[in-house]
């Protein structure tokens, strides 16, 4: 699998080793082309115009709905086009709180982002509700106890499928089961799995599933919420303004159905058309062929970094492509800094999991994650780049 | 940027650090945190007539942050509080002698934060 020459930033930066995926991938030329024909070629505002210009926006802007829906098997009116994964998970957690009663407990795990932890603690201080988690074990969730934890009061289960400083792949199908064999709502954060892995939420039968288009190729600040239609159709909408709208009067007004009802104002036009261009670029590819690519590409990494002396790796039994690790006591500030010198690109720090670093008794940890543009040339640079940090540190 | 930053003195500096180590009853001390990357870095002082005795740092950090938090305690002893609120940060870092992007700059300043809180 050779794809880097379809991302303009390598020519631009030959001997850039990017490393960093998981914060975000970069764009392959098709996307960017597609972001510069919006602007210059019919560039209007939705929903709005009888003139031509405005009838292709949207047909534009709808039609990569569309292929969002096709990419993980939803129908077109479960998709809503948010800011991100954070915006996503913001708005699920104000309003999906207004449709309980009794139920008062969320469970989440121990390894989320800060994204799907922080707007919960707010949700549960406002709502008199519960946190709960899954622990770890071994870098992967305990089920044992999560069979536990979710129970008949529970409202939700909130989690990722695959850990953005870990790499660990979730077993969602097993949480998602015992959550609806208790009647709560499950939401799945796809934001590290949905370039790298198959998705079908009717077969995985999760209520709402969120991530972001810049992890998968596309823009920035854009992103989804997948709903099921029976629970969108229930629940209240995030914001008011115009495009959500049927009638309004001066005292009141009346929404539009999902998921126009959840997009108020001027969306993010050239943003969901870059996602929809992404999702054709990796259906060219083929979702199964990716996965299995990154696959090889993540066992390879591992065995190579393995070789090198006092270097932990936190591994798990189902990895993902990202791989987190640490060398000796060396700070791992220090050996991106160094990484960097040689250009190769990996995230240092605590990867906006406080709580999980705390665990794992770390202040933090060298994250390196893989795409369709690595190779194994990449990781031999990154490996011999280690070398050097173990060399100004001897 | 270079790899400058990893000269010998600072190396040196971060294997065999200057006042790491616990100040028993302190008059004063502060806890900072990177919210970047997460070190902590606590500042203790012993000040007698608004002069700091005795200064001591301790957590962990990277080779930056632990450089600097040696060099600045040794730095202040014997310097007036008046004198450590004035401390220009720019300067502090130059004391370095190697370049910093703003993300290294903030492992640079995490001592000094926690000093001037300390004092305050």
């Amino acid at each position: 699998m050779n794809h880097k020459k379809e991302f303009p930033i390598f020519q631009k930066n030959p001997k850039l080793i990017y490393l960093d995926s998981a914060a975000t991938t970069q764009k392959p030329k098709v996307v960017i082309d597609a972001i510069n024909k919006f602007y210059k070629e019919f560039n209007a505002n939705i929903n709005r115009g009888l003139y031509d210009l405005s009838i292709k926006s949207t047909e534009a802007y709808e039609s990569a709905r569309e292929k969002i829906a096709n990419f993980i098997n939803a129908d077109k009116h479960e998709i809503i086009f948010t800011s991100g994964t954070t915006d996503s998970l913001n708005k699920l957690s104000r309003a999906l709180p207004k449709l309980f009663n009794k139920r008062n407990e969320i469970v989440l795990t121990e390894m989320e982002h800060h994204s799907n932890l922080v707007p919960w603690q707010e949700t549960a201080k406002e709502n008199k509700m519960k946190l709960k988690f899954i622990p770890l074990k071994n870098m992967e969730l305990d089920y044992e106890i999560a069979e536990k934890i979710i129970n008949d009061k529970t409202a939700i289960v909130s989690l990722t499928y695959l850990s953005n400083s870990l790499g660990t792949i979730n077993n969602i199908e097993k949480i998602i089961e015992l959550a609806k064999k208790h009647g709560a709502i499950v939401i799945i954060d796809a934001a590290q799995s949905i370039a790298h892995k198959k998705i079908d939420v009717k077969k995985l039968n999760a209520d709402f599933l969120v991530f972001s288009g810049h992890k998968m190729f596309a823009s920035t600040g854009i992103g989804i919420i997948y709903g099921k239609k029976q629970i969108l159709e229930k629940l209240p909408a995030f914001q008011f303004g115009g495009d959500m709208i049927k009638e309004v009067s001066l005292e009141e007004s009346s929404y539009e159905l999902p998921p126009k009802k959840f997009e108020a104002g001027t969306p993010n036009i050239a943003g969901a058309i870059s996602l929809g261009k992404a999702i054709d670029y990796i259906n060219n590819i083929g979702i199964n062929k990716i996965e299995k690519y990154e696959n090889e590409l993540t066992t390879y990494t591992i065995k190579e970094l393995k070789k090198i002396p006092k270097i932990i790796i936190y591994e798990s039994e189902n990895q993902g492509p990202i791989i987190s690790f640490n060398l000796d006591n060396i700070h791992p500030h220090d050996i991106a800094s160094i990484l960097s010198y040689e250009n190769i690109a990996i995230r240092a720090g605590h990867h906006c999991c406080m709580p999980l670093m705390k665990k794992l008794e770390v202040q933090g940890t060298c994250r390196i994650s893989l795409s369709i543009y690595n190779n194994k040339e990449d990781i031999d640079k990154l490996i011999q780049g280690i070398k050097k940090v173990k060399e100004v540190f001897k | 940027m270079n790899q400058q930053i990893y000269r010998e003195q600072l190396l040196e500096l971060w294997k065999h650090p200057l006042n790491k180590g616990i100040i028993e009853n302190p008059s004063c001390e502060f806890k900072e945190t990177n919210s970047f990357c997460g070190d902590e870095i606590t500042i203790q002082l012993t000040i007698k007539n608004k002069i700091v005795k005795d200064a001591k740092f301790h957590g962990a950090g990277c080779v930056i942050s632990i450089a600097m938090a040696s060099l600045l305690t040794e730095e202040i002893k014997g310097k007036s509080l008046e004198e450590i609120k004035k401390i220009n940060p720019e300067k502090i870092i130059n004391s370095l002698g190697v370049e910093l992007n703003p993300v290294r700059a903030k492992c640079a300043l995490i001592s000094l934060t926690a000093l001037q809180k300390a004092i305050k």
